[in-house]
């Protein structure tokens, strides 16, 4: 399911060209498309018509393609560049206060439904039998991924979101005891990773996205190297 | 009044699933102290049927009653993400569960897993892990146990030893156990009713009828029908007192 981050990342697109197009603002539509786009793919998934991995390859890519044609109008005049691999430049004051706000939603959403969120990931069935409705969860899941998305867009890019949720959380595996440790050593790692990154972007005059990715990896790798010299001794 | 009086209580139960009838027109009480086996071939419909008993799914026809705040403890045949995050057994348990520190070592200590308790799951053998399965599903002290294929993954002495643990575990709690399991010989000494199940309910009884049954020989063959009738044989002595109880009746 990590990619299904990354199917709500590609048809982001498709909500900042509509937002553009429809002057709602690219915020808004992000919010919109994403949302519409989890929910439809948790539908078909519910139906069992085709499998997770066929389903998010088709949604993903259309919603992805369906995004490049609309901005590729010609009445809109944006770099899909920035969009793609992230430009911090492209941040104004106004999003940042959207990104503070996104931020504290998400800390709230996750906190308050931690145990909940905790055993729909172990064991859909367990959930189920303790009185949770796996399918309300997935729908918050949605809506966390959708928040995270809209307010990382700028600045990571969409093409390399999946990479900020998958890598700090894999780094953080190797030095964590507990699920609990594990989203906080996540976290800050993510921190950690995006400053870094930053500051090397600046430094070699590269785009933010990427730049960030690289930190996050070269951590992941030393966490590795750490783990292993440790058992070692 | 026996209705009320049920924990769980199905009738007519049918589901049909892309056009094909994967139950038929069930029929089943679930009764305090009920210690009740469903056995049958692959794509019997077994998971399904314990599904609409525990409210997962709704059945296409039919009713199904449950008590009114009755507890359930589900031990699923396994769980999925257990490399993905770093857990320790004490957590697993008790995640999303409310409970107090006594009720917690008296389960520890029942399932015997006092060394297992601060490891990570992930280290666990697939025995161990059914152990775990298994507090976790009796920690809240629930009405009905509903276990499915529980032993599936374990070798024979593996399965004895934990087959042995759910017989201990009925006769010390005031509970009730629904359980699917192929390894009707094994549980042979501790069931009390045996359902035969091919998307409709072939027969049901005590162990020893259904063993005898047409439709339970042709299913299972006449070796498994005779190897029940080997253990129940070996358990003639432990079960003395019924047997008495039998005679004077009869």
């Amino acid at each position: 399911m990590s990619y299904y981050g990354e199917s709500i990342a590609h048809s982001s697109l498709l909500g900042v060209g509509l937002g553009i197009l429809l002057g709602t603002g690219i915020n808004f539509g992000i919010i919109v498309v994403c949302l519409l786009f989890g929910i439809l793919f948790l539908w078909l998934q519910q139906s069992k018509i085709l499998s997770t991995d066929t389903l998010l390859g088709v949604l993903a890519h259309l919603a992805l393609s369906i995004g490049i044609i609309v901005i590729s109008l010609n009445r809109i005049k944006i770099d899909i560049h920035a969009f793609l691999f992230g430009d911090i430049l492209t941040v104004s004051s106004n999003d940042l206060w959207m990104m503070y706000l996104g931020v504290i939603l998400v800390i709230f959403l996750v906190s308050f439904n931690w145990s909940s969120l905790l055993l729909v990931t172990i064991d859909e069935d367990l959930a189920r039998a303790e009185g949770i409705n796996p399918i309300y969860i997935n729908l918050l899941l949605t809506t966390i991924l959708t928040i995270v998305v809209a307010v990382s867009l700028q600045i990571i890019g969409l093409l390399l979101i999946t990479a900020m949720l998958i890598i700090p959380a894999a780094t953080s595996r190797r030095l964590a005891n507990s699920p609990e440790q594990m989203a906080l050593i996540a976290t800050l790692i993510g921190i950690f990773s995006v400053i870094l990154g930053i500051f090397l972007s600046v430094e070699i005059d590269a785009p933010s996205g990427p730049s960030i990715v690289v930190v996050s990896a070269t951590l992941f790798f030393l966490s590795y190297l750490f783990n292993f010299l440790i058992k070692k001794d | 009044m026996k209705t009320i009086n049920a924990l769980i209580s199905a009738s007519n139960v049918s589901v049909i699933k892309h056009h094909k009838s994967i139950l038929k027109n069930i029929d089943i009480q679930i009764n305090k102290n009920d210690f009740i086996t469903i056995i049958g071939p692959n794509g019997a419909g077994k998971t399904m049927l314990l599904k609409c008993l525990m409210g997962f799914y709704k059945p296409n026809f039919g009713e199904i009653q449950k008590k009114d705040k009755l507890k359930i403890g589900y031990m699923p045949q396994s769980i999925n993400v257990i490399n993905t995050m770093p857990m320790t057994v004490k957590n697993f348990i008790t995640v999303r569960k409310k409970y107090d520190d006594i009720s917690f070592k008296q389960v520890v200590s029942e399932i015997d897993i006092r060394q297992l308790v601060d490891k990570q799951l992930s280290v666990l053998s697939g025995g161990e892990i059914q152990r775990v399965l298994l507090a976790r599903s009796l920690l809240n002290n629930p009405d009905l146990l509903v276990l499915d294929e529980p032993a599936q993954n374990l070798d024979i002495s593996g399965q004895l030893s934990f087959y042995k643990l759910i017989q201990e575990i009925y006769s010390k709690r005031d509970i009730s156990i629904l359980m699917v399991s192929h390894d009707l010989h094994l549980v042979m000494v501790s069931t009390k009713k045996v359902l035969c199940l091919s998307n409709h309910i072939c027969c049901s009884g005590k162990p020893q009828q259904v063993a005898q049954d047409p439709e339970f020989i042709s299913m299972f063959g006449k070796d498994m029908a005779n190897m029940m009738a080997v253990y129940q044989h070996t358990n003639h002595t432990s079960q003395i007192d019924n047997h008495l109880i039998d005679g004077e009746i009869k």
